[in-house]
């Protein structure tokens, strides 16, 4: 890729072009810094800024395509009952949850993707900020839970790719219950001796990182992520005084011993093929499977 | 000094009265005060009755945070013998928003912990009102080794509004050490039995509360989040939070339709602040039963049935 085309061309072109251009929405502007990115590059980048590296979110479907060597099969997450507590603040729970389907064309937050990383056979769960801030309700616990019965059948690591602003209020105490819901699914991958990677990006917060969030083998953190456990502005209205700077970013979990590493998108796939190669035992049966010949 | 909650006015009036007329009649004996009193009494234990029957969700929060409800250090005093509290987490420091330890409850051997939100104000800083740090959920991880170790039943009250949000505790991995005492729960292969005897706040409280059995007294109640936190959220205005108590179902009955606990303890009329002593030995006494139910169980038995009650939790019984 030039330069030419990523940095400068947007920045020329935008002084020629009226706010009208039809093709005005083809650019995309950094979230971070306001820099334009021609949207097929942007899809080439991993939705990483050229100009100052900030990890914008990822849909579902890009997520897969950069972790996944190319193709992979989608698993179907189990029927939920919905709208348990029949809930409603200024809005019913169940319209709210429609208008999330409708905007995202999604049943929810979490999908399952089977595929190959570094060819070795992975289970991969995403979670998408984009339905209802990731939240975890029934739905998304029962298909991390999916997601973990599936690396079990199939004897292969399991990848959580976590985003959530924590539970998913609506549905109460059935949300709360997916803590300990998915902590059983990743304790038997554990009983199994399967690898359990998960991959914090932004943000990550509440019953999320309190539970499958931070119970991997191996933390993966996007550069940049927050992280933690109670958001800012709680932590902020609790003490009244300034948050350090940094806090609560994936570098400043790095520091704190909380993840393993952080690594930049453009190095993700790698990386987690170069692990799972390493934590698979290849006098197993799973690692003939998972190692192709020749190796 | 008895506390009245804002629902409890007319009962807050008439025992003022009653008061009076006490004092009355200490200073001038001559003064026959039995009848009105007698009157007064009855008519306090019927608005009491009536109020307590139909407490809503928001009126139940009040209750369940009341500050002379028993907190885990009155049942400690009044269960457990040779009680023997075991400190700090071995990584950082000891948090006293979790005090843990073994003791014999009703003279049965047990490993015991619980949040303490304190009944003073120098008990409530030094307890930080209940919500634990890193250290104490890690304390938590500890004592409950321990107890898998030399086969000690564990027993956990659960009475807080939440862990705790901060600087430090997230410096520290709130997050991990709160998903760390969640499976921990799931991972002991010894009896255990949680009883939410107060406030069961989000993950604060899970973190202790993923037992093979499930109590929870009748006033209190277990929530994803506060109803403020919840309103604040949802609302955007903590004022909502009678609505979000509504909305969010908190209650002992709710959390017992939807299959989340397991069996509701009564409490004496007026609440559990009203007659202490009535309740904690209720607990005493429930507690042991549900050991006992569980006694017969392998420690993969009990592991088994612990995680199959949680992924069971939410697949029946919910339209």
């Amino acid at each position: 890729m030039n330069w030419i085309k990523n940095f400068v061309r947007p920045k020329f072109e935008s002084v020629f072009r009226g706010k009208d251009d039809t093709e005005e929405n083809l650019w995309i502007n950094c979230t971070e810094c306001g820099e334009m990115i021609f949207h097929r590059d942007m899809d080439d980048l991993g939705k990483v800024c050229p100009g100052c590296d900030h990890h914008m979110r990822l849909s579902t479907k890009e997520r897969f395509e950069l972790l996944f060597d190319s193709s992979y099969d989608l698993v179907d997450s189990p029927e939920v009952p919905v709208d348990p507590l029949k809930f409603k603040d200024q809005k019913r729970y169940i319209d709210r949850l429609k208008d999330a389907r409708n905007k995202t064309g999604m049943r929810d937050a979490v999908s399952i993707g089977v595929g190959d990383i570094s060819g070795v056979e992975t289970v991969v769960v995403v979670q998408d900020f984009a339905f209802m801030g990731g939240s975890l309700g029934m739905a998304a616990g029962e298909a991390v839970i999916r997601g973990g019965e599936t690396a079990l059948e199939k004897n292969c690591p399991f990848i959580v790719v976590a985003a959530a602003g924590g539970a998913r209020m609506q549905e109460g105490i059935m949300s709360l219950m997916q803590m300990p819901r998915t902590t059983v699914i990743i304790q038997e991958l554990r009983d199994r001796g399967l690898p359990y990677i998960v991959i914090l990006t932004d943000p990550t917060t509440g019953g999320v990182t309190a539970s499958y969030g931070m119970l991997g083998d191996v933390h993966i953190a996007e550069p940049g992520a927050l992280i933690g456990f109670a958001g800012p502005r709680v932590i902020q209205d609790t003490i009244n005084e300034k948050l350090p700077e940094g806090f609560q970013r994936a570098e400043y979990l790095l520091e704190h011993g909380m993840v393993d590493m952080v690594v930049h998108r453009h190095k993700l796939a790698e990386t987690l093929g170069r692990l799972l190669r390493l934590l698979i035992d290849p006098q197993s049966s799973q690692a003939k499977q998972a190692v192709p010949a020749g190796e | 000094m008895q506390v009245y909650l804002e629902f409890e006015k007319p009962i807050a009036e008439m025992e003022g009265k009653i008061a009076e007329l006490r004092a009355i009649s200490k200073d001038d004996p001559e003064v026959n005060i039995l009848n009105e009193v007698t009157r007064l009494e009855e008519k306090v234990a019927t608005q009491l009755e009536k109020t307590y029957k139909s407490l809503n969700p928001w009126q139940k929060t009040l209750v369940a945070r009341h500050p002379s409800r028993p907190h885990f250090v009155d049942y400690i005093d009044h269960l457990v013998d040779d009680f023997t509290p075991l400190s700090g987490d071995r990584l950082y420091s000891d948090d006293q928003a979790i005090i843990a330890g073994l003791g014999r409850w009703q003279g049965r051997r047990v490993a015991i912990m619980g949040h303490e939100k304190g009944a003073n104000t120098q008990a409530r800083l030094k307890h930080n009102f209940g919500m634990a740090r890193p250290e104490g959920y890690r304390k938590a991880i500890r004592v409950m080794e321990l107890a898998e170790r030399f086969n000690i039943p564990l027993v956990t009250l659960v009475d807080t509004s939440g862990a705790y949000p901060g600087i430090g505790a997230e410096e520290r991995g709130q997050s991990e050490a709160i998903a760390r005492c969640t499976e921990k729960c799931l991972q002991i292969g010894v009896p255990f039995v949680s009883v939410i005897v107060g406030e069961g706040g989000s993950g604060g409280a899970l973190a202790l509360a993923t037992a093979n059995r499930i109590l929870m007294l009748e006033h209190s109640i277990y929530s994803v989040a506060s109803p403020e936190a919840c309103a604040s959220i949802l609302w955007r205005s903590r004022e909502k939070a009678k609505e979000a108590a509504e909305a969010l179902k908190v209650t002992a009955e709710s959390l017992s339709d939807l299959g989340v606990i397991d069996r509701i303890l009564k409490e004496p009329v007026g609440g559990a602040h009203r007659e202490r002593n009535l309740v904690i030995d209720q607990v005493g006494d429930a507690v042991i039963e549900e050991l006992d139910s569980l006694s017969h169980l392998s420690a993969d038995e009990l592991r088994r049935d612990r995680r199959q009650k949680f992924l069971d939790m939410g697949r029946q019984g919910i339209t």
